[in-house]
């Protein structure tokens, strides 16, 4: 059973591995730990008094949770950005690096979870929603696709990631019969996990600002303009931070990729806009509550147009070929266009959705200090999850880290700090 | 002799006639209304008429022998002052619905006895629509079986006949807004 | 896990003590994790266990309203019953409320809780009653439900109130992850308050706003309490679910009407079975000018508005 005691020796030596660092990477696993016991304390008091701590209400059931989870989809979605350059027009300098956007959709697949789990009213009653065990109402309800998608998705970048991974570790080849299908299926599959989330929302004609065709597609348009963001953020980190190699024209690739799929979002949002503005129906206060406000309540407003400026900013940074090559115009368009898309689809597509209510009540929501505090220390979870990933995964994937080198490996030199 | 025959049997053919119109309503009073089910076409089962205190039988006081009835339209000033009538056009007063004669019934326009207990059917005369919804249950308070014995009431126990326009009612209080519902130690906001 | 305590030979059944105890050990582990999720110390193993009232035996519904029935006594110190009346046959509840007639006072909006046993801090109320400009009409851009004047009616407007309107084709039904809330052969959209996650779908899809959530512990006085309960109506709910009105289903299956129509006292609200050929209902339906609630969402409800007059 030689497999087996290879693979429990990989998985104790990537213990040993995340669990030893230097300085700045305890103080960053400090930090995240910390956050996370702070939402910890907030959510354990949720629990105690119930969802009464959030400012949701009936008027407006679904706030700063769900806007996190559904921007964070788009996020998990984003991995197959770096895969269609890297597979299917088989571009090399992508293909050694997609396994960090697969890594990215895991942790932002744990934190979608996390919020769906910190948004339901009986957490307890979690495994209801488990086909065979409990009751699934598929296909009828978009959710239940939405659970199914998302966790076949969460399991096929996990298979991949821990294959390719343990490859690397025990210097095998990985089989490509394997894992370029396997790859090639996370392309619809990211698709569909996004799809799937769009229909949830889509699909409710009570709700006039969501029951509108072209969700999906602003969902998937918005998903891949700002989830390689941070990608491309943490390429360059790892560049300078490790031996990892990532040549300058693979990050401008995918520069260039978001530049078009940002295009096409403020298209489509354009599209939207003029639909319900120049119509004029009365589906249009939905509208006009996000953007001018209504009856006096303009709690959106600031952050909406906030929202359309970075992302016009963002855009015309990524389209222009000098502004995308220069480092400093990237990353402050990357930081942008995050920002953008996580007001876009976070609170600037739930709350306008509520808001009125479907009584024509207009209920101001603002989340609370629990939620914000549940939130972070969500977040806090997706970094560490992500954090422990890398720190396993970039030594091995350079060939650091082996079985053979494996106790080695496991005790680096005291200044190096491994993000 | 036919003649003065004739002038004889008339007016005992009437007392005779009256009497038996006398019974006839005593009998509709008397009838036992039938279950809603198997109403039949006049009679609806109903509460007793809310009539003010001591108020009934008029004829306690209205005895056409001791107080000769005036038939003159005019606004009362000896008695039933608390009474202001607000029923339709400014021409309608008391003996449009009171009978003269007969102070413990109403009547008809035809000048039919109609007993206070089945008031609807005068109510009815003109509010024809009302009364035809009514009958069905579909007009005032029902409570009861949806799928069994349903109570009727009177038109009178909600219109006061004087002044038959609904009442406003104040309001029961209005929701809480959700702004205003929070945890009560003040805590996480 | 079992191997080492159970070698089963094909035909030979597992000494059934050693499966029970692990599973036993298993659920009650899981209860316990499960009760600190939920906050609060009287989950039990039964109630963490328990399946969709639709797929439980005979059996286990009298289990569970047993169950139930102990803990509302425990609760409120009085004799709560729990009843499981099913549908009548041949019945298909209707509802018509008379926008000519209502007058706004909201005596429908507190019979209702009354009761129905909704919790009174934080107020639920399955009744909403909206105050609407007659120039306007049916507009909800332009709809009050806060209106508190000293009398009601107030000049130029009228009163619209809402509640669930049982459709045909409920969206909350089509939505619901778990299958917690379906519609009953009698018309009723009921909901399973012992399988609803709290995932407030349904409430997202309602155009109607008629669901409720039970945004914290629901309080409700015990002298408060109205004792005749159904499973899926007015029984006591828990924190976390949601809830809605059941046109009263523990008094309609009993032929009775429900408390809002009882106590209208302008007689706005008429209700009764749409199959049969004599009732109010469909005498209305026949005779008034009737529509239905955003009609072009194609919910097909079973609460209809008309004028009376």
């Amino acid at each position: 059973m030689t497999t087996l005691r290879n693979f429990s020796r990989f998985i104790t030596d990537t213990l040993r591995m995340i669990t030893t660092g230097g300085p700045v990477y305890y103080a960053w696993i400090a930090l995240l730990l910390l956050l996370i016991a702070f939402g910890a304390n907030a959510y354990i008091g949720q629990l105690h008094t119930g969802l009464l701590v959030t400012n949701m209400r009936d008027q407006v059931s679904w706030g700063f949770y769900i806007g996190n989870f559904t921007f964070l989809v788009g996020v998990a979605a984003a991995a197959i950005m770096l895969v269609i350059p890297a597979y299917i027009y088989d571009w090399e300098p992508i293909k050694e690096i997609t396994i960090l956007g697969e890594m990215l959709a895991i942790s932002a697949l744990v934190m979608c979870l996390g919020f769906v789990m910190v948004d339901i009213g009986r957490p307890d009653r979690f495994w209801h929603i488990m086909p065979l065990v409990g009751r699934l109402n598929w296909p009828q309800s978009m959710l239940a696709w939405d659970v199914l998608v998302l966790n076949a998705y969460l399991v096929l970048n996990y298979f991949v990631v821990t294959y390719l991974l343990y490859c690397a570790y025990t210097e095998r080849h990985y089989v490509k019969k394997l894992v370029t299908p396997l790859v090639l299926l996370s392309i619809p599959m990211a698709v569909s996990i996004h799809t799937c989330t769009a229909y949830l929302y889509n699909g409710l004609a009570s709700r006039p600002f969501w029951n509108s065709a072209i969700l999906a597609p602003r969902f998937l348009a918005s998903a891949f303009c700002s989830g390689p963001a941070i990608l491309l953020i943490l390429l360059q980190i790892l560049r300078k931070t490790t031996k990892l190699s990532i040549k300058d024209e693979a990050i401008f690739k995918i520069a260039e990729l978001m530049a078009y799929t940002m295009g096409f979002n403020l298209f489509l949002t354009a599209a939207e806009s003029f639909k319900e503005l120049y119509s004029g129906t009365e589906h249009m206060v939905y509208f006009q509550y996000l953007l001018f406000g209504l009856k006096g309540h303009t709690t959106l407003v600031p952050f909406a147009w906030a929202s359309i400026i970075c992302g016009l900013i963002a855009f015309l940074l990524f389209l222009v070929p000098k502004t995308r090559t220069n480092w400093v115009t990237l990353n402050i368009g990357c930081v942008l266009i995050y920002a953008s898309v996580y007001i876009e689809k976070g609170m600037g597509l739930i709350i306008p959705g509520l808001t009125p209510d479907a009584l024509g009540e207009i209920y101001v929501y603002k989340p609370s200090v629990t939620e914000v505090s549940v939130a972070m220390g969500i977040f806090a979870l997706g970094f560490l999850v992500f954090t422990i990933m890398l720190k396993a995964a970039v030594p091995m994937m350079l060939g650091e880290f082996t079985i053979s080198r494996g106790k080695k490996g496991a005790q680096p030199a005291k200044s190096e700090g491994h993000a | 002799m036919t003649r003065l025959l004739r002038l004889s049997v008339l007016p005992g053919l009437a007392a005779c006639l009256l009497a038996l119109a006398g019974t006839a309503v005593s009998a509709e009073e008397h009838k036992k209304p039938a279950a809603v089910t198997e109403i039949s076409k006049d009679m609806v089962q109903v509460p007793k008429p809310p009539f003010t205190e001591g108020i009934f039988p008029c004829s306690m006081c209205h005895d056409p022998k001791a107080m000769p009835p005036n038939t003159k339209r005019r606004v009362l000033k000896d008695m039933h002052t608390e009474i202001s009538l607000h029923h339709g056009p400014d021409s309608r007063w008391c003996l449009d619905c009171h009978d003269a004669y007969n102070r413990d019934n109403l009547h008809l326009a035809n000048g039919k006895l109609v007993s206070f207990n089945t008031s609807y059917q005068l109510c009815g005369q003109c509010h024809g629509d009302k009364l035809r919804d009514w009958r069905v249950g579909v007009h005032g308070k029902r409570t009861g079986s949806w799928n069994g014995e349903k109570q009727y009431l009177l038109c009178v126990h909600c219109h006061n006949p004087h002044s038959p326009h609904f009442k406003p009612l104040k309001p029961m209080p209005p929701p809480t807004r959700p702004e205003a519902i929070q945890i009560k130690n003040g805590g996480a906001k | 896990m079992d191997q080492d305590a159970c070698q089963p030979t094909p035909g030979a059944p597992c000494p059934s003590g050693e499966n029970n105890g692990r599973r036993e050990f298993l659920g009650a582990a899981v209860a316990a994790v499960a009760t600190a999720l939920t906050g609060c110390g009287t989950l039990s193993k039964e109630e963490f266990l328990q399946h969709n009232f639709r797929e439980l035996s005979k059996e286990e519904v009298l289990t569970v309203i047993e169950r139930l029935e102990k803990e509302y006594k425990e609760k409120f110190g009085r004799e709560v019953k729990v009843a499981n009346t099913p549908p009548m046959p041949g019945v298909m509840f209707g509802y018509a409320l008379d926008l000519s007639r209502c007058i706004g006072c909201r005596r429908c909006v507190h019979a209702c809780v009354k009761e129905n046993n909704q919790s009174r801090d934080p107020e639920i109320q399955w009744i909403r009653v909206l105050e609407m400009d007659k120039e306007e009409g049916v507009d909800l851009q332009h709809a009050e439900q806060y209106y508190n004047p000293a009398e009601v009616p107030r000049e130029g407007h009228f009163y619209m109130p809402v509640q669930c309107q049982q459709c045909k084709k409920p969206p909350c039904v089509k939505v619901c992850p778990v299958g917690a809330t379906w519609r009953e052969k009698d018309g009723i959209v009921v909901v399973d308050y012992n399988w609803c996650i709290g995932c407030r779908y349904c409430m997202a899809a309602c155009p109607y706003g008629a669901r409720h959530f039970n945004w914290g512990d629901p309080h409700l006085p015990s002298k408060d309490v109205n004792p005749d309960t159904h499973y899926l109506g007015n029984r006591p709910r828990p924190k976390g679910v949601v809830e809605k009105c059941t046109f009263c289903v523990q008094r309609t299956r009993k032929g009775r009407y429900t408390a809002c129509v009882e106590v209208c006292p302008t007689g706005s609200r008429k209700f009764g079975n749409l199959l049969d050929k004599e009732s109010e209902i469909r005498y209305v339906l026949e005779n008034k000018r009737v529509f239905k609630f955003k009609e072009d969402l194609n919910t097909q409800p079973n609460f209809f508005y008309f004028y009376g007059v």
